[in-house]
């Protein structure tokens, strides 16, 4: 197996940090990964972006032209980076803030109202988990007990009462993307 | 042991921190900050200093002082950085002084960008200070080896009394990868009887000093550092290779591209492609020897370098190893662009073809 993800958007939307969950998630089930930031001064409010590669091989290249799936926060990413995933991958779309559509017809298009849930879940700071949640039901290779498991390493102490919250989230993102 | 998802410039500060590191001095500079970051709150908890300098050039002095007093000292910064400590680096070489220099490697010449390069192989083997000196030069390519380098180069720097370069670039310092936090081995160190830490009741002061107005006592230097480097040479070379036993095309490449080169071997050879990768993972020592005999192997046709470098830097040492035995080509990037799988695969066809 040989996933090749591209998690782009606006510096502070999280999508470093859905990155680096992604990798955790992978190493945690065995598999060989790496997370490589861009880190330009798009870090500093333009678009930012990170490569994940999740494998069952160990990663030689951490970066890659072809994605196997995106995950656009925003629309400069859906545009910068759809032509790039590869036929029949599948493209993440933040749809509270992206109105564009998929253009391609050989790719699998998810339109996920991540803020949209996080307001319905209690907190509009969780929508990073409604989209980890969409990516691991549509894709199927990660479990969900292992993202679970590290929500609540993630939060603890006295931030432990936030760990509901986000594994609610993330179910409720799973769901969008089954 | 579990796995640990470390960023490199954090793991480059951790594994410092875990070798005995008593000292760090450093200057904020992209792609490496994160290492004065991690080292600013983590050192003074381990009982080390930490020491934000006024620029690269008295951090690097601050080393000179904290090593000649017998301590274990570091500096990191990014290639316009390095370039400011070099008077630095080649005074630590002449006083003999062990330390651990880390550059985070981005594009240059000049202010450059930030994105990775590879333009400071010569001023890292070649010496960019001035006299005769040389620096153990080590060229992690993933996180795993840049968290066991570092923690090696002080036992290598205090071996052999020299500075120790860890040269890595913008990729390996900001990406993460899983690593795990394994012992290196140990050396029998040297005690460090020349440190002027106080006299302490002995009947001769330890001097440090890179002034030998007398000739005859400069001569005396030079031939020490001559045999030192001879014997680093013989015992501390190091290199890697994959797939080379039947390579038709041999890549050439050390740090982020070797490890790009690595996925592209696996798609060459699905082509049917006989590709294979020599990695010096020291650049001085470079690995001459072990590379010319496998560059002499008939079934190598044509070598194929390939840095982070408009125009070729370790391509000199490599040309030096093959000594004219075999056509090499070269495919190389600067300013902050890594060469792709896609455009090695093209070059190492094109390289092939050529050749035959």
């Amino acid at each position: 197996m040989l996933k090749q993800i591209i998690i782009s958007g606006f510096g502070g939307q999280g999508g470093l940090a859905i990155g680096k969950n992604l990798a955790e998630a992978g190493m945690e089930q065995g598999f060989h990964v790496t997370w490589a930031p861009s880190y330009g001064p798009e870090m500093r409010g333009g678009t930012a972006n990170c490569s994940v590669v999740i494998s069952s091989r160990p990663v030689g290249s951490p970066v890659f032209a072809r994605p196997t799936e995106l995950i656009a926060l925003n629309e400069p990413s859906l545009e910068k980076f759809e032509a790039d995933v590869q036929p029949g991958g599948a493209v993440f779309v933040n749809s509270d803030v992206v109105t564009d559509r998929v253009r391609r017809e050989d790719l699998s298009a998810c339109y996920i109202p991540c803020a949209k849930i996080a307001e319905e879940v209690g907190n509009p700071k969780v929508g990073n988990m409604v989209m980890l949640g969409a990516y691991v039901a549509k894709t199927g290779f990660l479990r969900p007990e292992t993202i679970e498991a590290m929500i609540a390493q993630m939060f603890t102490g006295p931030k432990a009462k936030f760990v509901p919250l986000n594994i609610e989230a993330f179910r409720r993102g799973m769901a969008c993307g089954e | 042991m579990a796995k640990e998802l470390w960023k490199g410039n954090e793991a480059i500060a951790e594994a410092a921190i875990r070798a005995g590191c008593d000292c760090f001095f450093g200057y904020p500079i992209t792609p490496q900050s994160e290492v004065p970051e991690y080292m600013s709150s983590h050192l003074p908890k381990a009982g080390g200093v930490f020491v934000q300098s006024e620029s690269e050039v008295a951090a690097i002095n601050m080393v000179y002082g904290a090593a000649g007093a017998g301590m274990r000292a570091m500096t990191s910064s990014s290639s316009p950085g390095i370039s400011l400590k070099q008077e630095g680096i080649t005074y630590l070489a002449a006083a003999e002084l062990p330390c651990v220099i880390v550059n985070v490697m981005r594009g240059g010449p000049g202010l450059g960008t930030i994105q990775p390069g590879q333009g400071d192989y010569f001023q890292a083997t070649r010496g960019g200070g001035n006299g005769d000196y040389r620096t153990v030069v080590l060229a992690p390519s993933n996180v795993q080896e840049t968290a066991d380098f570092v923690q090696e180069a002080f036992d290598i720097a205090d071996q052999y009394r020299s500075p120790v370069v860890v040269l890595a670039d913008g990729l390996i310092g900001q990406m993460m990868e899983p690593i795990e936090w394994r012992p290196v081995p140990k050396r029998q160190l040297p005690a460090k009887d020349w440190a002027a830490c106080g006299k302490k009741g002995r009947d001769h002061t330890n001097v440090i000093n890179s002034l030998f107005l007398n000739p005859e006592e400069c001569d005396a230097l030079n031939q020490r550092l001559t045999v030192k480097y001879a014997e680093i040479e013989k015992n501390e070379v190091r290199w890697e290779t994959a797939l080379c036993q039947d390579a038709e095309v041999l890549i050439t490449a050390y740090g982020t591209p070797a490890r790009i080169a690595l996925t592209a071997l696996d798609l060459l050879r699905e082509q049917g492609i006989r590709a294979g990768l020599f990695r010096p993972v020291t650049l001085w020592p470079f690995p001459e020897k072990a590379l010319g005999e496998i560059a002499a192997e008939p079934h190598v046709k044509v070598i194929l370098d390939v840095e982070m470098s408009s125009t070729g830097q370790m391509l000199d040492d490599v040309r030096l190893a093959v000594e004219g035995r075999k056509p090499i080509r070269y495919l190389g990037h600067a300013g902050g662009i890594m060469p792709t799988v896609e455009e090695m695969i093209e070059a190492a066809k094109t390289a092939l073809k050529e050749a035959q």
